[in-house]
């Protein structure tokens, strides 16, 4: 099905080693667990920010991503704590959920284009705080705590994921489930941009009025991949509320929208795993700036502009001698620099 | 030949203003139709409402008795009236290939679903719509440049690019808007032989608007002419141009450029 060249499935096995076998192994020789809490939350920031990639690839900048994943962490926290569903049939709902929104969102603001549809995403996250805040069914303030850890995946009477609370370590889990997740969302994305619906996408983001004459329904179009992008903001932010088993109308916020947004820039807005990188670098750059103490946020924002300037197209654009390009994929930002002549 | 288009008292206002005041008039199947008048004669507002991408005050556009006008422009396109656009209009980071394969959507016949999963009738339609792309392409003899990315190309080569795109569709009418503005005198000439092999070889119906006139005289089988949004004559290239109201209207414009 997918036909992938031999540089390519190399750098899927290694990649698909390191995160199952090497990192895992690696952290538990040098005995700091904590980075498994990290390396998860990475990993589901970045498959929202998968999301939020999707909608650039329609030529829509989407500030809103956190409302969205805060509306999946409430849907399977509501689901699990107020139902007793089980968190693994949750998942799949809070994504549909947001997707549900998204269309109902989308079908008035998806008209919209450039600095008027950011500004719209941009304030749903404010909207979806103030929201939570004020329903009842999502307790407030004061959130919902005490979550229960994902029971048992059983299908047939085979276990398929063992209940989580009966483990010495649930954030080893969270780890295991969290890269599995993430690989699916690349996995699909990267069809997905190969697919036709990836190639039309393309022809509407480099221009919709020629996209229309030919015959593409770009409304409908625009519509199926804003549901696609909250679809991965909702099970994002379904796992998170897992995770920290709670869930509180600040759990996303407009800063975590502008991050999810910032991962696609600097991982690179041509490229499928740009988000993956951008996620990566971004969160752990934060981090090992922490010893600048008031510094930080000056250095952290001064590094980005530069980034920025050097590398418009992200950094999976940076041309590393000897290294083929494994994972680029897609077309080079509309309005950004073009390689001549190819 | 039997009538493909017709246009029927179509009007079109912004707010007091009167863009076009009551146009009717009929394209034939197969046949270069060509709508011309002076600047601000509002060629390019009627060019809109016939491919939907304006809607009408009154009026209607009907294709084969159907009505096309005031729907969305990809439904026109689906109905099979597609436009092409002047030069800046192209998917600019794709090469002439990608450009011709995306834009045969139309000719689909997996759903996007199917494509995602790979079916096999998804698989037909890749290898169908890379066949076709060689075929429109070397049909408009751009072999050569295939696989150059749009943005790279000179003017007249986009031109042929967005006839490539329209022609991709599968249309029964191509509409064109301004095919010779800003071409010299050779390269209007081959865009001239272009578009009536597009039309002699593919059946495909041309409907243009230009202001070129030695090219419009040379390519129409009949021309329409517009002034101040009234349309002022019909009629072959030569009625028209021993028409009295059309000297009149260019004489009265003093634009030089026309070679009447």
């Amino acid at each position: 099905m997918l036909k992938l060249s031999k540089t390519q499935w190399i750098g899927l096995a290694v990649f698909l080693g390191a995160v199952f076998v090497a990192v895992p192994m690696t952290i538990a020789a040098f005995g700091r667990t904590d980075l498994f809490f990290t390396l998860t939350s990475v990993g589901l920031l970045a498959i929202a920010s998968a999301g939020v990639w999707l909608t650039f690839y329609i030529g829509r900048i989407n500030i809103g991503q956190g409302a969205f994943a805060l509306l999946g962490a409430y849907v399977s926290a509501i689901l699990v704590t107020k139902a007793g569903m089980s968190f693994w049939l949750s998942l799949p709902i809070a994504g549909l959920f947001a997707a549900f929104v998204a269309v109902l969102i989308g079908l008035p603001i998806l008209r919209l284009r450039g600095v008027y549809f950011a500004m719209i995403t941009l304030v749903l996250t404010q909207v979806f705080t103030l929201t939570a805040l004020a329903l009842p069914i999502t307790n407030g303030a004061k959130g919902i705590t005490s979550i229960p850890l994902p029971g048992e995946l059983s299908l047939f009477g085979i276990t398929l994921i063992p209940d989580f609370a009966t483990l010495g370590n649930p954030r080893v889990a969270f780890y295991y489930t969290t890269a599995a997740l993430m690989v699916l969302t690349f996995a699909a994305m990267y069809r997905l941009v190969n697919s036709r619906l990836g190639h039309l996408c393309r022809s509407m983001q480099q221009n919709e009025e020629l996209a229309s004459s030919i015959g593409v329904n770009i409304s409908y179009i625009r519509i199926i991949v804003f549901a696609i992008s909250s679809f991965f903001g909702g099970i994002g932010g379904a796992m998170f509320g897992s995770i920290a088993q709670s869930v509180y109308p600040s759990s996303f916020q407009v800063a975590d929208s502008v991050n999810f947004m910032l991962n696609c820039f600097l991982g690179g807005l041509g490229y499928v795993f740009g988000p993956m990188l951008g996620t990566l670098v971004l969160y752990f750059g934060w981090d090992l700036l922490f010893e600048f103490g008031k510094y930080q946020l000056l250095i952290y924002s001064s590094l980005l502009i530069i980034l920025m300037l050097v590398l418009p197209n992200g950094l999976l654009s940076m041309k590393i001698p000897g290294l083929s390009p494994k994972a680029r994929s897609g077309p080079e930002v509309a309005g950004k620099k073009e390689e001549p002549g190819q | 030949m039997t009538t493909l288009l017709q246009v029927q008292n179509i009007t079109k206002k912004f707010g007091g203003l009167t863009a076009n005041n009551d146009i009717s008039f009929e394209v034939k199947e197969n046949e270069i139709l060509s709508v011309i008048g002076p600047n601000g004669a509002g060629k390019s507002t009627l060019f809109k409402m016939i491919s939907s991408f304006l809607p009408t005050s009154s009026g209607q556009v009907l294709l084969n008795g159907e009505r096309i006008s005031n729907l969305k422009p990809h439904i026109v396109a689906r109905k099979g009236v597609v436009r092409t656009f002047q030069e800046t209009t192209i998917f600019k980071s794709m090469t002439v290939r990608e450009s011709v394969i995306v834009a045969q959507h139309l000719r689909a016949k997996a759903s996007l679903a199917g494509y995602f999963w790979g079916t096999s009738a998804a698989h037909r339609d890749v290898e169908d719509f890379g066949s076709y792309a060689d075929e429109l392409i070397a049909f408009l003899g751009m072999s050569a440049i295939a696989d150059e990315q749009a943005s790279n190309l000179p003017q007249g080569n986009l031109r042929a690019l967005g006839i490539a795109i329209g022609l991709a569709t599968d249309p029964k009418v191509l509409l064109l808007d301004e095919p010779f503005a800003g071409m010299n005198h050779d390269e209007t000439m081959t865009m001239v032989d272009l578009v009536r092999k597009v039309r002699d070889e593919r059946g495909v119906t041309v409907l243009l608007v230009e202001h070129d006139m030695p090219a419009v005289m040379k390519i129409s089988d009949r021309i329409v002419v517009l002034n101040f949004g009234e349309m002022i004559a019909e009629g072959t290239p030569r009625e028209i141009q021993n028409d009295k109201k059309v000297i009149e209207a260019y004489l009265g414009s003093a634009d030089d450029e026309i070679g009447i």
